[in-house]
C-alpha cells in the first residue's frame, strides 16, 4: 500500500514535468519561429513583394544582402547609427555616474527637491517637448544633423540617475569615511573607490545606453525628418516598409536582410553581458 | 481597516483598496491643501522677509566695498582678495547686460503680443528690389522669452549670493578670520561643494532640453499655433483656454465634436493597453520562470537563452517584421488564404477590436522574456523552507503560488511594475511601429482605433501640425501618468508595513 502510494506520486510528478516540457517547447517554438522566419526570408532569391504565399524561398541567395550593401543607403545608416550610439554611450554614462554619485554620497539643500523634480519631469510625455527643442536645433543649424541627435539623446540623461544611485547606496559609507580621513577629496574617492566598485552598474548603463538609439524611432524620425542620408537603421528601415512601391518590389527580403545584419552585433553583446543586464535591473528595483 | 487585514488582502485587492483609498482620500488631501496654504504662504513669506534682511543688513552694515557690490557685482570680493569668485560675479553681470540689451529684451517686449509684424515683402528703394521685412516671428518670441526669464530669474538669484557673499566677507574681515582664498576656492569644488562640479553639466542639459521646452509647450497650450498659423509665414497669439474646451467637447467649431470623441476613446485605450500589457507580461512572464525553476526540469540554460536571445533582437527590427507579417496582404493572411482557411484577409491591425486583441498579444510575445528574466533571479532567492513548511500543511502548488510566491515576488518588483506600467502609457515604438500606419477612421481625428495618446501626440504634430491641440494632450498625458503614479508610489502606513516583509 504504502509503496504504490509512493509509485503513483513519482508518476504524477512524471506527468507535470512531461506537461511542463511541452509547455517549455511550445513556447520555444513560438519564440523563435518568427526569427527564423526573418532568416529564411532574407534569404529569398526572387523578388516577390508583398504576393509570397509561402515561407521557404525557392531561390537560395545572397542577393538581398549584396543589394542592401550596395545598392540601398543601409550602410550609411547603419554607420550613423553606430556613430550617435557610440558617442551617446560615452556622455551619457558619464553624466549618470556623476548625477547618481552626487545625489547619492552628497547632502545638500536642493538634493530632495532635485530629485522630486526629475521624478515629474519624467512624468511629461517626452515627445511634448520635441517641437520646442526642434526649433532650438534649428536656431543653432542642428536639424537634419547626427549633432543635433546626440545632443537631445544626451541632454536629458541626468534623470536616468535612478538604478545607478540605488546601486551607489549600497556601497558601505564608511569607505568613503576612511577616505577621507586619510585625506582624500571627494573627487579621489569618486574616481579611485566608487568606481571601481560599480562595475556592474558602468556595464549595465553602458549597454542599455549602447541599445538604446538602434530602437529609437520617434525622436531621429523628427529631427532627420527629409534627409535620407541621416537616417538611422530604425528610421531608414521604417522608411521602407511605409513605401508601398518598394515593399511591391520585394524590398520585404532586403528589410529581413538588414535586421538580421543589425540584430547581429546587438544579440551578441547582449549575450555576451547578460548577467549585467540582469544585475542592473533587478539591483534597481529592490532597493525601490 | 488595520495592517493585517490590509496584508491579507489578495494583490489584485490591495491594488483595488489603494485605488478607493486614493479617489476617497481626494477630497481630504484637497482639503488638507487649501488649509496648508496660509501655513505655506507664511514659510514663503519668511523666506522671501529672510531675503530682503539679508539685503537691507548688506546695506546697513556693509561698508563703501560691500556697498558697491550691489551694483557692480564681485567688487567687495575684489578688493579683498577674493579674486576668482570676484571675477566670476563680474563677468556674469556683464554677459547679463550684454544679452538683455542686445538680445533678450528685444523678445521679452513682444510676449504680450507674440509678435505684430507679418512677413511680407516690401519694396525696398535703397536696393531696387522687393526685400523681406523686418517680421515677427511668434515662435522665437516665445521661446526666447522664456529663455530670458529663465536667465533673469538665474540673475537675481546670482545677485542676491553676491550681496551675501560680500558681506559674509567683510565680516570675516573685520573678525579677522581666514578668508577663503582662491586657491581654497578650487580647492572646496572637488570637495564639500563637489556636487556643483558634477550636476552642473547635466542639470544645465536638463534645463536646456527638457525643463524649457516643457514650460514652452504648456504656454503653447494656450496659443492657435497650427497649421494657419505658422511662423515664420504668420503669426500667432494667445486664444486662452480655447483648446482646453476643444479637447474636452465644450469647444466650437465643426471638429471639436470629433476631437473630444477622439479623447475619450484614445486615453480610455491607453489606460486599458497600459494595464493589459502590465499585468499579462508580468504573470505570464513569472509563470514561465516559475516552469524554468522547478526542480527536475532539465537544459534550464538553453531554454532560458532561447527566451533571451529574442530581447536581444532590436524591439524595432521584431515590430516592423511582425507588422508586415500580419498585415492585410501579408504572409500570414496569404498562406491562410492558399490553405483556404479563410476566404478573405483577417485584418489583424486593421479592425479596431481585433488589432487591440493582437496588439496585446504581440507585446506579450516580445515582453514576456523580460519578466521571465527579472523573475528568475529573485525567484530563486525565495527561501525553500517556505515552501517546504506549507507543503507540510497541506498547501497544493496553486496555494503556494498564491500565498508565497505572488506576494513575494509583489513586493520585490513593485518598482519594477510601477515603471513598467508608467512606460507602458506611453509605449511608443509597440503602438506606432505595429499599427501605426492603419489609415483614422472617419470618426476620430488623426488617430486610428489603437492610437496611445502618445501616438496621437506625434501624429497631431507630424501629420496635423495642430501644435496647441497637440500640447493640450501632452499636458493630459502628464496627468494621467502623475495621477497613476500618485496611486500607486502614494503607500499608506499599512503598505510601509510591507517593507518588513518576511
Amino acid at each position: 500500500m504504502e509503496k504504490r502510494k509512493f509509485r503513483s506520486k513519482k508518476v504524477s510528478e512524471r506527468i507535470t514535468l512531461a506537461v511542463i516540457y511541452t509547455i517549455l517547447a511550445i513556447i520555444s517554438i513560438v519564440w523563435l519561429v518568427p526569427f527564423f522566419m526573418l532568416i529564411i526570408i532574407s534569404f529569398r532569391g526572387e523578388a516577390v513583394g508583398m504576393s509570397a504565399d509561402y515561407l521557404f524561398p525557392k531561390q537560395w541567395s545572397f542577393d538581398n544582402y549584396i543589394k542592401l550593401f550596395t545598392k540601398t543607403k543601409f550602410l550609411t545608416w547603419y554607420g550613423n547609427t553606430l556613430l550617435v550610439s557610440a558617442i551617446v554611450t560615452v556622455f551619457q554614462t558619464i553624466i549618470v555616474l556623476m548625477t547618481s554619485y552626487a545625489l547619492s554620497r552628497m547632502r545638500f539643500k536642493l538634493r530632495k527637491p532635485l530629485m522630486n523634480l526629475m521624478l515629474i519631469l519624467g512624468m511629461f510625455p517626452g515627445f511634448l517637448s520635441m517641437t520646442a527643442v526642434y526649433f532650438v536645433l534649428k536656431e543653432i543649424n542642428l536639424t537634419q544633423n547626427l549633432l543635433g541627435l546626440m545632443l537631445v539623446y544626451t541632454a536629458s540623461s541626468a534623470m536616468q540617475y535612478y538604478i545607478c544611485k540605488g546601486f551607489f547606496d549600497t556601497i558601505p559609507k564608511s569607505l568613503d569615511e576612511a577616505a577621507r580621513i586619510d585625506g582624500a577629496s571627494r573627487h579621489t574617492i569618486f574616481v579611485k573607490i566608487i568606481l571601481p566598485l560599480a562595475k556592474p552598474i558602468i556595464i549595465y548603463t553602458i549597454l542599455t545606453a549602447f541599445i538604446a538609439p538602434w530602437g529609437e524611432y520617434m525622436f531621429s524620425s523628427f529631427i532627420m525628418l527629409g534627409d535620407t542620408d541621416k537616417y538611422t537603421v530604425a528610421v531608414g528601415m521604417k522608411s521602407w516598409i511605409d513605401n508601398a512601391t518598394l515593399m511591391s518590389e520585394g524590398y520585404f527580403s532586403i528589410f529581413c536582410a538588414a535586421a538580421v545584419v543589425v540584430s547581429i552585433p546587438i544579440t551578441a553583446l547582449f549575450i555576451w553581458l547578460q548577467r549585467y543586464y540582469v544585475a542592473g535591473v533587478t539591483g534597481g528595483s529592490v532597493k525601490g | 481597516m488595520v495592517d493585517l487585514e490590509y496584508l491579507k488582502l489578495s494583490p489584485f485587492g490591495k491594488f483595488w483598496f489603494n485605488f478607493k483609498a486614493f479617489f476617497k482620500r481626494l477630497p481630504s488631501s484637497f482639503a488638507a491643501f487649501f488649509k496648508a496654504i496660509p501655513k505655506k504662504l507664511y514659510s514663503l513669506w519668511l523666506a522671501f522677509a529672510g531675503i530682503f534682511i539679508n539685503i537691507g543688513r548688506a546695506a546697513k552694515d556693509g561698508d563703501w566695498k560691500t556697498r558697491s557690490s550691489f551694483v557692480v557685482m564681485g567688487f567687495g570680493l575684489i578688493t579683498r582678495k577674493q579674486y576668482l569668485r570676484g571675477i566670476l560675479y563680474l563677468f556674469f553681470e556683464v554677459l547679463f547686460i550684454l544679452y538683455m540689451v542686445f538680445f533678450g529684451w528685444k523678445y521679452l517686449a513682444k510676449m504680450g503680443s507674440l509678435g505684430e509684424v507679418v512677413r511680407a515683402e516690401v519694396w525696398d528703394d535703397a536696393v531696387g528690389d522687393y526685400v523681406i521685412n523686418n517680421y515677427d516671428n511668434s515662435l522665437l518670441i516665445l521661446l526666447y522669452s522664456l529663455l530670458t526669464i529663465f536667465i533673469m530669474t538665474a540673475f537675481v538669484y546670482m545677485w542676491y549670493q553676491n550681496v551675501k557673499g560680500n558681506l559674509l566677507s567683510q565680516q570675516y574681515v573685520e573678525a579677522h578670520l581666514h578668508l577663503p582664498t582662491t586657491k581654497d576656492d578650487i580647492n572646496s569644488y572637488v570637495n564639500e561643494n563637489y556636487h556643483k562640479s558634477l550636476l552642473a553639466i547635466p542639470m544645465l542639459g536638463l534645463v536646456l532640453f527638457t525643463i524649457l521646452p516643457i514650460f514652452f509647450m504648456i504656454f503653447i497650450a494656450f496659443t492657435n499655433y497650427d497649421q494657419y498659423h505658422m511662423p515664420p509665414a504668420q503669426l500667432f497669439e494667445w486664444v486662452g483656454v480655447d483648446n482646453f474646451q476643444t479637447v474636452l467637447g465644450g469647444g466650437i467649431g465643426s471638429n471639436s465634436k470629433t476631437f473630444a470623441y477622439t479623447f475619450k476613446e484614445v486615453l480610455l485605450w491607453t489606460i486599458v493597453w497600459a494595464l493589459f500589457a502590465t499585468v499579462s507580461n508580468y504573470v505570464l512572464g513569472m509563470i514561465v520562470a516559475i516552469l524554468i525553476n522547478k526542480k527536475g526540469i532539465k537544459f534550464k540554460k538553453l531554454w532560458r537563452t532561447i527566451l533571451v536571445m529574442t530581447i536581444a533582437i532590436p524591439q524595432f527590427v521584431s515590430l516592423m517584421f511582425m507588422s508586415q507579417l500580419l498585415s492585410e496582404q501579408g504572409l500570414i493572411n496569404n498562406i491562410l488564404l492558399k490553405w483556404n482557411w479563410i476566404d478573405k484577409p483577417v485584418p489583424f491591425l486593421s479592425d479596431g477590436t481585433l488589432a487591440k486583441v493582437v496588439i496585446i498579444a504581440v507585446n506579450i510575445w516580445i515582453g514576456i522574456p523580460y519578466s521571465m528574466l527579472i523573475c528568475t533571479g529573485i525567484l530563486m532567492n525565495i527561501p525553500e523552507d517556505l515552501y517546504e513548511s506549507a507543503r507540510i500543511d497541506g498547501a497544493g502548488p496553486f496555494k503556494a503560488y498564491m500565498q508565497i510566491t505572488l506576494p513575494y515576488m509583489l513586493h520585490v518588483t513593485m518598482p519594477y511594475l510601477i515603471t513598467q506600467f508608467i512606460g507602458n502609457l506611453n509605449n511608443f515604438n509597440v503602438i506606432f511601429l505595429l499599427t501605426g500606419a492603419v489609415p483614422e477612421p472617419m470618426d476620430m481625428h488623426y488617430a486610428n482605433r489603437t492610437d496611445l495618446l502618445i501616438t496621437w501626440l506625434y501624429k497631431l504634430t507630424l501629420s496635423g501640425k495642430q501644435y496647441g491641440l497637440a500640447s493640450v494632450i501632452g499636458i493630459f498625458t502628464f496627468i494621467v501618468v502623475a495621477v497613476f503614479s500618485l496611486i500607486f508610489y502614494n503607500r499608506s502606513k499599512s503598505v510601509k508595513n510591507e517593507e518588513e516583509f518576511m
